[in-house]
């Protein structure tokens, strides 16, 4: 217990200490949120399918949850490169709770991230559209935290593998990347081309986003259960994944 | 406390580590000694379950690094070559989190951190972020931070580099001092010759994966008929200057010249 929570204190203060970090990457979202949702909004309502901030905000706050969770759990090359890793390694402690520990401290500021991202969209124009916003907001924190949590523990199961920082493109490129645009986050998913469809559905962020989407805006497509579930049985998995690889570390 | 009887690592074709054996005493203060690549960090590596061994017996404090790894990573604790601090906690932030991680029991933990941190002249510094420490600064805290938990075993790789003479001799003093008052095996790597001269009850002389020689500081001496250890070093190890990191292609380089020499 102690283990994790250390861990994970350690990298809630990272995070809280490096303003810089938080600050430069709400530019991102921040673009997007305006420049896509002043800048499609048109085309969006005129073909028929209503506000279109109201649909991207969920979106973007995923966006913003997966990138800093992915970028959080490959940090640990960083640790790595630069030796503080080692630490945590001889340490005696059980490897599984040290991951933990990293990975639900790095689910964590991705969460607030994503609601530091939430009080942004509002500026955009954003507004929720539920009777009872409390309870949805609070489903709402749940979602970003499942998605913060399947990709922060992907993360670091990626990095337990990489001993060095060329990778790193890699992962931007073939996994970051495709994930965010691939998810729905900034088209629906009705009316798409079959094989469009199937990719959107093996993609988790997808069942993120549609989460959010059903707790902030009430527009889900899928079942908030299903969501809820395929997420949490997705991150269990990955975790137990990353968990083997992160225990047969060698430095 | 510490056995290592044919211990060999290699990797890929090329082999770090060649068929080691010794084996240091409780309460004895040991050095490892050997130009860059020979291959000590390597053996510490394996000695502290960081890396596993491609064959060879290891056992510490009597349990094996591979085998029983909880109870290993009980009995020592480390200076890495490399940096291990977290450059955005302070210094106090790095003591603690190592205490919680060694589970060292909460009452006179303060005491304990703040009386190791003032040894090291760092006390006054304890809420300063560690990236705003100098090199020295931050060797001075992993120094302080090995000894934290009461290990029974210390390794120390190349624990005084980038120190002045100073801090060198208090350092010294101070392990001397635990030594003694604790039995606390010492396991240390350098390349100050007079400082293992000076303190080393027994050395080991690596080179190129190999033990070349051991013995204490005199015999050594007498065995190369040189006056100075340092003498004693180049004359076993010879002069030539070896690379600090060889690149994955010097590394190849190397492991073919060497071969080639052997045939
Ligand atoms: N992970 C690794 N992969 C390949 N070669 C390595 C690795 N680690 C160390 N080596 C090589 O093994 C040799 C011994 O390294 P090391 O133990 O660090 O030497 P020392 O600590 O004595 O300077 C060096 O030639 C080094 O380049
Ligand atoms: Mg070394």
């Amino acid at each position: 217990m102690t283990t994790i929570y250390i861990m994970w204190l350690r990298q809630v203060k990272r995070y809280l200490r490096s303003k810089s970090r938080i600050i430069g990457s709400l530019g991102q979202p921040i673009l997007y949120l305006f420049a896509l949702g002043y800048g499609l909004g048109q085309v969006f309502a005129r073909a028929g399918q209503g506000n279109y901030i109201e649909f991207l905000a969920p979106g973007i706050i995923g966006m913003s949850v997966l990138f800093t969770s992915m970028f959080n759990g490959v940090e640990m090359i960083w640790d790595r490169q630069f030796g503080f890793l080692k630490e945590t390694l001889v340490a005696p402690v059980s490897r599984f709770n040290i991951m933990l520990g990293r990975v639900l401290g790095g689910a964590t500021v991705a969460t607030l991230q994503g609601l530091i991202v939430f009080v942004l969209s509002f500026a955009a124009g954003f507004r929720l559209q539920m009777h009872n916003p409390v309870l949805y907001f609070f489903l709402a924190i749940v979602f970003m935290f499942l998605i913060a949590l399947l990709f922060t523990a992907l993360g670091t199961a990626i990095a337990s593998m990489l001993t060095d920082f060329q990778g790193f493109q890699l992962i931007m490129s073939f996994v970051i990347m495709p994930t965010y645009f691939l998810s729905g986050a900034i088209f629906p998913l009705v009316g798409l081309p079959k094989l469009m469809s199937f990719i959107t559905r093996i993609d988790p962020l997808t069942y993120g986003v549609d989460g959010l989407r059903g707790a902030l805006t009430a527009s889900n497509h899928f079942a908030l259960s299903l969501d809820f579930s395929i997420l949490v049985i997705l991150s269990l998995i990955i975790l137990s994944a990353g968990s083997y690889l992160f225990s047969k570390i060698q430095i | 406390m510490i056995n290592v009887s044919n211990l060999i690592k290699k990797f890929g074709d090329f082999t770090a580590v060649d068929n080691i054996s010794f084996n240091v005493d409780k309460g004895e203060i040991f050095a490892f000694l050997g130009p860059n690549g020979a291959g000590k960090s390597t053996t510490i590596k394996m000695l502290t379950t960081l890396l596993d061994p491609t064959s060879g017996k290891i056992e510490i404090n009597g349990h094996s690094p591979q085998i029983n790894k909880h109870e290993v990573r009980n009995s020592f604790g480390i200076v890495f070559q490399d940096p291990s601090l977290d450059d955005e906690l302070t210094a106090y932030e790095n003591m603690h989190f190592h205490a919680v991680l060694y589970k060292v029991p909460n009452t006179g933990l303060k005491e304990r951190i703040k009386q190791l941190m003032e040894f090291v002249e760092l006390w006054d510094k304890k809420d300063v972020l560690v990236k705003n420490f100098s090199g020295g600064m931050k060797r001075r805290l992993e120094i302080a931070r090995s000894f934290l938990h009461h290990p029974k075993i210390i390794f120390l790789d190349e624990p005084t580099l980038g120190l002045d003479p100073q801090t060198r001799n208090h350092m010294w003093g101070y392990i001397q001092d635990l030594n003694k008052k604790e039995q606390t095996t010492v396991f240390f790597t350098t390349h100050y010759m007079e400082e293992a001269d000076r303190v080393a009850d027994r050395i080991a002389i690596i080179d190129q994966g190999r033990i070349v020689a051991r013995g204490t500081a005199d015999e050594l001496k007498t065995q190369t008929g040189t006056q100075s250890l340092e003498d004693a070093f180049l004359q076993l190890t010879g002069h030539a200057i070896r690379e600090e990191e060889a690149s994955g292609a010097d590394r190849m380089r190397g492991a073919f010249m060497r071969r080639g020499g052997r045939n």
